[in-house]
């Protein structure tokens, strides 16, 4: 069982976003960038997986920063090798990267044959959740998304996968392998791994490096950024000040007024 | 500074491994241990199994994760093994890599240390983000590198939680009265990482440590005053073997050297009745007992009363050791949170104030008191903030 885990960095919203002076997008001096939630869910989901059947497990990322914090977290936590594709520009589109990722993953020796690629439903700045169906298009293989269980049936031959629907209902696939699943979540949260771990492998194991591939400038670009702004509060709570019996008159008055209480 | 076994298989071939070996079974240390009696494996029972080769077991129980790194094993121990030095932080480590998944709270802590640099995710780029309500002007050294006397390590709780900002602007308050040439790292700032040595994390503490010593080594100063005995804990133990050299206090003894300059100062009387909770590492760690109760005497119209359980004896808060993110945990199973446990004997003073001195109290008791009902008729304050408030005018 060979396992592809498709990992990518997103702004990390603790720390503030800024925007660049062009106004169209994050400014990236001052971002920093963490592993994306559900593709850490992924990972996990590829080593459980592992875990139970054997088989290994293949993580390939854009490069980004922070990304070989992230690429040797994944080796400390049981992944078996690290692929960075570098060169890519920073501002390429989520069709670019999908393409990207899918010509690396034909051509970059020992990422293919897999018999199952995973990757995260969706990113925040991918919230459409187009990557994993990009990817398995361009692969020609099939796609479950807002998967958030996978148990191996026939080793080789398919998965059942658990889909999440609206409404606590959620539908049980029979998947036949190779195919591509976008993770919400994994079974369980995803592990941790002792810092003494990740610096080991930081030492001790090495990222292999592979060249943007040419893509087709095929003028993708139907949609462009016009403009990138902070939201603007379009009501405000309004606090009331005094001491108790005021605040309590007044409160009692925007209730009546607004025919809460009689 | 002591040499120090760097994993459990390297113990036995150094002295403090051998000197575990002369363990007398008195059971001391599971009698004094605030958990022990919660424990599959108490100190007592940890070091037979260790005798007996069967570690293992200890590893795959959970008993370690109850164990708050209070040094009261280590304060009572006969022998004088250092249980809570060398032998249990190696112990939870292994814990660490036996348990099949890690408690989620302490989890997160541990990863928001390592990214944010404070356990609890807040942005890093906000750590001096409390400056602006100091009320006095503060330095930080990235913004004005002339040398500073002394170098106020401020530590996380005290940099981001409302109630320990308020220690922050007390503490500020009285360096500037006392004329102290002081300067912060401001957002350079990362946790000390105390809590990742003496809980699970060895490789989480280095990373800290090799980071904050890098900072250190940018400024010009002659000592570290620290705001949080986790903090001056690290420092003096841990990072001398990394070059750390400057002098070091914490600021509850810092400003107890100071009394006679602060005393005069001290002109607003007040009516409490305080009792001073004495914090594991600056007590029984360091034996810093009456500093904290001189400068509290020091305030006019101040009666200090003890708890039953007090200096050597003081009960953990239940804080230390990571238990500081290990409170639902504990819940879950059904334990007495320690902090109830000692507000409890507060409240039985009839003191008015718990009075502090590491950041970790001030959310635990307050929390305590409120859960037990005793809110109305104790606060919790640090030893600064009652200082700050004896010089308004």
């Amino acid at each position: 069982m060979h396992i592809l885990v498709l990992l990518k960095m997103v702004p990390d919203v603790v720390e503030d976003l800024e925007i660049a002076p062009d106004g169209k997008a994050l400014d990236l001096e001052y971002l920093r960038m963490i592993l994306s939630e559900s593709d850490d869910h992924a990972l996990e989901q590829a080593l459980l997986l592992k875990e139970r059947h054997g088989g290994k497990v293949t993580v390939l990322a854009l490069d980004a920063p922070e990304v070989d914090d992230a690429l040797f977290t994944a080796v400390a936590k049981g992944a078996d090798r690290v692929v960075k594709v570098v060169g890519m520009d920073a501002g390429s589109t989520t069709r670019q990267a999908a393409s990207a990722l899918a010509q690396v993953i034909q051509k970059e020796t020992g990422l293919m044959p897999a018999d199952l690629v995973l990757t995260g439903v969706q990113a925040i700045d991918d919230l459409d959740g187009l990557i994993a169906p990009l990817v398995a298009h361009e692969l020609g293989l099939p796609y479950l998304g807002i998967v958030t269980r996978v148990s191996l049936d026939a080793p080789g031959q398919s998965v059942q996968a658990i889909k999440e629907y609206p409404g606590g209902v959620h539908g049980e696939f029979e998947v036949k392998l190779p195919a591509v699943l976008g993770m919400q979540a994994a079974e369980k949260p995803p592990r941790y791994v002792p810092v003494a771990k990740v610096r080991t492998a930081m030492k001790s194991q090495k990222i292999d490096c592979t060249l943007v591939p040419t893509l087709a400038d095929g003028g993708w670009l139907a949609i462009d950024v016009v403009e990138m702004k902070r939201n603007e509060p379009a009501g405000h709570a309004e606090m009331l000040e005094g001491d108790p019996d005021q605040v309590s008159g007044k409160l009692c008055g925007i209730l009546a007024e607004r025919g809460l209480v009689a | 500074m002591a040499t120090c076994p760097a994993t459990l298989e390297e113990l036995p071939r150094y002295p403090e491994g051998k000197e575990i070996l002369t363990c007398l079974q008195c059971g001391m240390c599971s009698g004094t241990c605030p958990y022990g009696d919660v424990m599959d494996y108490p100190p007592r029972r940890m070091i037979a199994m260790m005798r007996a080769g069967m570690l293992e077991k200890v590893f795959t129980s959970d008993s370690l994760l109850s164990c708050v790194a209070c040094y009261a094993c280590m304060a009572k121990c006969p022998r004088g093994i250092r249980l809570t030095e060398i032998l249990l932080p190696l112990m939870k480590e292994q814990t660490l890599t036996h348990l099949p998944e890690l408690p989620s709270e302490l989890q997160r802590a541990l990863q928001n240390t390592l990214r944010y640099g404070n356990p609890m995710g807040e942005p890093s780029r906000k750590r001096a983000a409390w400056v602006k309500t100091a009320g006095v002007p503060i330095r930080i050294f990235s913004e004005d590198r002339r040398p500073a006397d002394t170098l106020w390590f401020v530590e996380c709780y005290t940099s981001y939680y409302p109630r320990g900002q308020d220690t922050c602007r007390a503490t500020a308050k009285l360096f500037h009265k006392l004329g102290i040439d002081f300067a912060i790292l401001g957002n350079e700032e990362k946790c000390a990482g105390e809590c990742g040595r003496l809980t699970w994390e060895p490789g989480l503490f280095e990373t800290l440590m090799d980071y904050n010593m890098a900072v250190f080594q940018k400024y010009e100063f002659n000592r570290i005053v620290t705001s949080c005995p986790h903090a001056h804990n690290a420092f003096k133990n841990r990072y001398p073997a990394l070059g750390f050299n400057w002098g070091l206090e914490h600021t509850t003894p810092f400003l107890g050297r100071h009394l006679a300059q602060l005393k005069p100062l001290l002109t607003r009387k007040s009516n409490y009745t305080v009792t001073y909770h004495d914090s594991c590492c600056l007590g029984r760690q360091n034996e810093f007992y009456e500093a904290p109760r001189q400068l509290l005497q020091a305030i006019p119209g101040v009666k200090l009363v003890e708890m039953t359980h007090n200096r050597v004896n003081s009960i953990c808060c239940g804080g230390g050791g990571g238990g500081m993110w290990l409170d639902t945990y504990f819940k879950a199973k059904g334990y007495e949170r320690l902090s109830e446990r000692r507000v409890k004997e507060a409240a039985a003073t009839g003191a008015d104030v718990l009075a502090v001195s590491c950041p970790y109290e001030v959310s635990r008791f307050e929390d305590a008191l409120k859960v037990l009902g005793y809110d109305k008729r104790v606060i919790v304050r640090d030893v600064t903030e009652l200082l700050a408030e004896a010089m308004e005018e």
